[in-house]
């Protein structure tokens, strides 16, 4: 889902780095207000738990290969805000270090995998889980759904982001001057791979740590909210 | 135990891990992931590179390019793997200082320790 350098044209890279700036700037002021510094390292240990999450790429044998972001988790233990935060920070460190997304998509895979993600997670958790115990299982199925679909939401964006590309940007001759595929193609592979495969990863992920955090760690799941 | 001390333990654990994330791609034969393709690739798929991606596609060199130490990518996938547990030791390492600057930033402090430098 990291979109790379030369899949979108300057428009939509434009677009998504102007929004995103507003969404920062957001960000930081709402986080101002709550973080207390006892609370960086949660922040850290999310920002690199959603870093290290993305290298375990899925195989589709044969096929493509795609991975959970972790971002749900994030957000159901930080709140959205923070996890948006941190989320930011780990696709920084992938596009700049790693060439893992492009520099000039990285306000579009920030709204994709760091706000609308984040946002669509935690707030289908926190409606599924509604009125739940800490302890109930319906806290973890909350989790598994909300990590399934806000990564599908996150994957169906990203290609609607791919396939505009062909509408807005051709040659003459009518070759594509970035991602070549229309939505036809993108919207259906993008959420087609995601529906089948990779939300399930999220959504396994998510479940698993919130079942282990019900036992190990109570407290955290009180928290979360802003 | 603290829960941030096991929390530290699972990522160590995750950065192990991590080269199954190259393992088992290579061995169930996946590709890249959907539009993430290289230019040679993408002259296979559609049989042209477009022009715009050409040339915005080389605009950043990142110093370990696909988790992998330049140089080191005709090397067997023990030595990617092993580049990939160092990429996410550093990724992680560079992810929690910048996380702990930005919250030097933005957290309240209980005290306020002026320091001159």
């Amino acid at each position: 889902m990291h979109i790379p350098d030369g899949y979108l044209g300057p428009a939509t890279c434009g677009v998504f780095y102007a929004v995103m700036l507003a969404i920062w700037a957001l960000a930081s002021k709402i986080v101002k207000k709550t973080l207390k510094a006892r609370q960086v390292p949660m922040l850290a240990i999310g920002a690199a738990f959603s870093f290290v999450i993305m290298m375990f790429n899925v195989p589709i044998p044969g096929g493509t290969t795609g991975h959970a972001v972790g971002g749900v988790l994030v957000a159901i233990l930080l709140g959205p805000w923070a996890a948006c935060i941190a989320i930011t920070v780990a696709l920084v460190v992938q596009a700049l270090l790693f060439g893992d997304g492009g520099i000039t998509a990285i306000g579009a895979n920030c709204f994709n995998m760091a706000f609308v993600l984040a946002f669509s997670g935690y707030y289908i958790y926190k409606a599924v889980s509604y009125n739940a115990s800490i302890g109930s299982n319906r806290r973890v199925i909350a989790a598994g759904l909300a990590g399934y679909i806000a990564l599908n939401i996150a994957a169906g964006l990203t290609g609607l982001e791919f396939g505009i590309q062909p509408l807005l940007h051709k040659t003459a001759s009518g070759q594509a001057l970035y991602c070549p595929y229309g939505l036809n193609v993108a919207l259906p592979v993008m959420l087609g791979e995601h529906l089948l495969v990779f939300g399930w990863v999220e959504a396994i992920v998510t479940a698993l740590v919130i079942k282990y955090l019900q036992k190990q760690a109570p407290e955290l799941l009180e928290k979360g909210r802003e | 135990m603290k829960i941030t001390a096991k929390f530290w333990i699972g990522m160590a654990v995750l950065a192990v891990l991590s080269p199954l994330g190259l393992i088992l791609p290579e061995h169930f034969k996946a590709g890249a992931a959907w539009g993430e393709w290289g230019s040679g690739q993408m002259q296979e798929l559609v049989g042209y590179i477009p022009r715009g991606l050409e040339k915005l596609s080389s605009l950043w060199s990142a110093p370990i390019p696909d988790y992998a130490f330049k140089g080191w990518e005709e090397k067997g996938l023990s030595y990617l793997s092993f580049a990939y547990i160092i990429s996410a030791i550093v990724g992680i390492g560079i992810t929690v200082l910048v996380v702990i600057g930005i919250g030097k930033l933005l957290a309240k402090k209980g005290d306020q320790a002026s320091g001159k430098k």
